[in-house]
């Protein structure tokens, strides 16, 4: 028994229009296909065309201008069925304001068919002009000035990888060549060349569906790209929750804070900053602290200030903003000048820096030391906080040290030598 | 349950994504950008199905076709891909489409300053649908709604059939911060309920509660059309045929309705206090301890967290009027959510404290509180 896809009578289009000829042809494609009406899902887009999916059987999606390919494409990927038939209509509209949706469907190779019925003008807002109207062909409402060069879609979803394209033109039955496009497994469109009735017919006397190929250098045609492969989505349903590779930290080490102990970090990108900074609270943790850590930087990762707030506390720590820093570390120009005016407001606490750098005014003790000519760059920032738990005692510096050979850049790195180095700091600079 | 501590250094992204796939979320679509990108690289990693969008426009239609395709897809963006997706989350919620979208608050306007947090999106989750018609928003107000509220906005969004926006900012979903894993509850996978009849099926037919029972456009036994322009119950175009404005009023109404089904609030009232504290998202960590330490020095203060922006819950208004004044702060220039709970207009009794560009500390609401009384 042949299956009916869609209801013939009274197809909502204006007299001439050969919107209902590819309506028809779909049809009859379909049942050249022999699928079920169930088996389909018709994606519409807004035009002219899109008011035809009341009239199908088959599963149907109405959704915005120009979008309809992009809505089929994750239709068709959330269906991951190659059983399953996805048909989307767009218009010559459509194609010019969704074309990215077209070039990234095709080159993606998402499986589905793509019709566009290029009557080659906005037909449901008057007739204006689209990216594939060629530019001899007369429009009441033309906006000249620009290209008149007509979009060959065909070319552009071809180079952007489609597995098979086609233009035809709106004439009788061709419901074979859109069958032929829906057997592709892959991305696959048809450009079918139609004349607007109502807007294109009076403006193009002399135009017919029979002649625009040949009067507007269309050529019919059809390619196919033997190496497309239909899109496969990866399934990762197994894939292990996100915590169960975090190491739990264990507290092995005690502390001498009674409250909420606030550092700042500065430093420059590429010096380890943030992994000092992760490092330093890993440590505060295994000393059975509470710490948050917020890192700022440039865009830009590779270059510039990189700067760290953390809060260390043996309480729950509820706001993570920092006013007043009780410390700062600082390992660089950049984080100085990006810290300027945090280290100013200090109004007590220390600053441990290099002693190559201006320290801004402040109520703060100044630590400054040769860091830069005894330890390398990578490791000045690890050194720096070594120093400061030496100088201040809030936790023990063994659990920074520990921290250090713990993580994977403790394998990269002589940690002894940046101990050795980082005591003898202290030993010159703490007071 | 009392297992040992199991502490690690996270942040919000990382909980909110494992929540979202614990809740039964399908499929991650992203298009990077900051500060949502800890939760792009999370959830390529951790979802059972993850693509790139070349653009946000894209990104929604993707999630779109998924969620008709009876997936339940997820993003993560700020306020220049949500620029891109409005219209196509209004479609989603005009074909009644679950989804969860993640907005990271980042300072704006436009492109602002991509690095620094901010609270300046809330008007614009209230006037996303046109319309006027809620967009239901959950916001994040500290490190245990990572981890809690995800599953909600996946319940909200498919058991009313809608896409829900999940707010956050930059502090959220960037702060690394010791947690222990161990008191985190279990989560259990949302289960879908779908249309189960044998009679002829309407897409946006209603249940007993405003809400059309869902089928894929993979159903074998029942046609499905999902339609975007104004419709009638069985997903036909048309204009303005009262069946069909029926069904666009039905959008709001059901949200309404089912309301209290997804009212979440945190409220820590003081007996005697004459003030409360309003504050919601990155702010209400300092809400909290300016309300702490206002109790410290003696003075009374009640504290509410709204955790359900959008639709604003009625009994919002009924927590609110116990008290003689409202302090709101947000960060934000003109306290967008003042202006949707009291009007923009001055208000006896109403005031915020605002700031842009910065986080608001305790201070400043202490000071509110007890200066400007």
């Amino acid at each position: 028994m042949v299956k009916t896809f869609l209801d013939t009578d009274n197809l909502p289009f204006c007299k001439g229009c050969s919107h209902q000829m590819i309506a028809r042809s779909t049809e009859k494609a379909l049942q050249i296909l022999d699928i079920d009406p169930l088996d389909v899902v018709l994606v519409t887009d807004i035009g002219c065309h899109g008011i035809i999916d009341r009239k199908f059987h088959t599963h149907t999606v109405h959704g915005l201008h120009g979008r309809s390919v992009a809505l089929a494409a994750g239709i068709s990927a959330g269906l991951a069925d190659p059983r399953k038939k996805v048909v989307v209509y767009i218009g010559d509209g459509g194609t010019s304001i969704g074309i990215n949706h077209l070039l990234g469907a095709a080159h993606r190779n998402f499986d589905m068919t793509v019709i566009v019925h290029n009557n080659m003008l906005y037909g449901m807002t008057g007739g204006q002009q689209s990216d594939l109207t060629p530019g001899s062909f007369n429009i009441r409402a033309s906006m000249s000035g620009f290209t008149e060069e007509y979009l060959d879609v065909l070319k552009l979803v071809e180079d952007a990888g489609a597995a098979y394209v086609s233009r035809i033109q709106a004439k009788g039955d061709f419901s074979e060549e859109l069958a032929k496009a829906m057997r592709v497994p892959g991305f696959s469109l048809v450009e079918v060349l139609e004349v607007c009735p109502s807007y294109g017919l009076k403006q193009n006397k002399d135009v017919t569906v029979a002649n625009i190929s040949e009067k507007f250098d269309l050529p019919l045609t059809s390619r196919m790209n033997e190496k497309a492969k239909r899109a496969e989505i990866a399934d990762r349903t197994n894939n292990p929750s996100l915590l169960d590779s975090m190491k739990p930290v264990s507290v092995e080490f005690g502390h001498n804070l009674k409250g909420p102990f606030t550092l700042l970090m500065g430093g420059s990108a590429g010096e380890g900053v943030q992994v000092a900074a992760d490092i330093f609270a890993t440590a505060a943790m295994s000393c059975g602290l509470n710490v948050t850590k917020k890192g700022s930087y440039p865009v830009t990762v590779g270059t510039g200030y990189s700067a760290v707030e953390i809060i260390v506390s043996p309480e729950e720590i509820v706001f993570t903003g920092i006013g007043k820093a009780d410390w700062a570390v600082v390992s660089s120009e950049d984080g100085m000048s990006f810290l300027k005016k945090r280290i100013e407001g200090m109004s007590g606490g220390r600053v441990i820096t290099d002693a190559a750098y201006t320290v801004p005014g402040s109520g703060a003790v100044v630590h400054a030391g040769d860091f830069r000519g005894q330890v390398p760059g990578r490791e000045i920032n690890l050194s720096m906080a070594i120093v400061m738990l030496g100088i201040s005692g809030i936790f023990p510096a063994g659990a920074m040290v520990k921290a250090i050979s713990d993580n994977k850049i403790g394998g990269k790195m002589d940690v002894a030598k940046l101990v050795a180095a980082s005591d003898a700091l202290r030993a010159q600079i703490g007071g | 349950m009392n297992s040992k501590p199991k502490k690690v250094l996270l942040d919000g992204s990382m909980l909110i994504i494992e929540s979202l796939v614990r809740a039964g979320a399908d499929v991650f679509i992203g298009y990077p950008i900051t500060p949502a990108n800890n939760l792009y690289s999370y959830g390529a990693k951790r979802f059972p199905a993850a693509l790139a969008a070349p653009d946000e426009i894209t990104t929604l239609q993707w999630m779109s076709g998924y969620a008709a395709a009876g997936k339940i897809p997820v993003s993560a963006t700020s306020f220049p891909g949500y620029a891109l997706m409005i219209e196509s989350i209004n479609m989603a919620y005009m074909m009644e489409l679950p989804m969860v979208i993640v907005l990271a608050q980042r300072l704006g306007p436009a492109t602002g300053t991509a690095t620094m947090g901010a609270q300046g999106d809330v008007l614009l989750m209230n006037g996303t649908i046109s319309g006027g018609s809620s967009l239901p928003t959950l916001c994040i107000s500290n490190v245990d709604d990572c981890w809690s509220l995800p599953p909600e906005a996946i319940r909200w969004a498919v058991r009313m059939r809608t896409p829900v926006v999940l707010l956050t900012s930059k502090d959220d979903v960037m702060t690394l911060r010791s947690h222990d894993l161990s008191s985190l509850p279990p989560i259990e996978k949302i289960e879908r309920d779908y249309f189960t009849g044998e009679g002829p099926y309407a897409s946006y037919s209603p249940g007993e509660n405003l809400v059309p029972p869902f089928l894929p456009v993979s159903d074998t036994k029942h046609q499905v059309r999902l339609t975007a322009s104004t419709h009638d119950t069985r997903g036909i175009l048309q204009n303005s045929t009262p069946e069909a404005l029926g069904n666009t009023k039905r959008l709001q109404e059901k949200l309404d309705r089912n309301l209290g089904d997804y009212t979440f609030y945190d409220l820590d009232e003081e007996k005697g206090a004459g003030v409360l504290v309003v504050s919601y998202g990155i702010t209400a960590q300092a809400a909290r301890e300016a309300v702490s330490k206002l109790r410290a020095q003696g003075s009374k203060a009640s504290l509410f967290v709204p955790k359900t922006l959008f639709p604003v819950p009625p009994e919002y208004f009924n927590i609110m009027e116990k008290y003689d004044r409202v302090v709101i702060a947000e960060e934000n220039q003109t306290g967008q959510y003042r202006q949707v709970l009291f009007g923009s207009g001055p208000r006896p009794g109403v005031s915020g404290v605002n700031a842009i560009g910065r986080i608001i500390t305790p201070g400043e609401i202490i000071q509110e509180v007890l200066e400007n009384g």
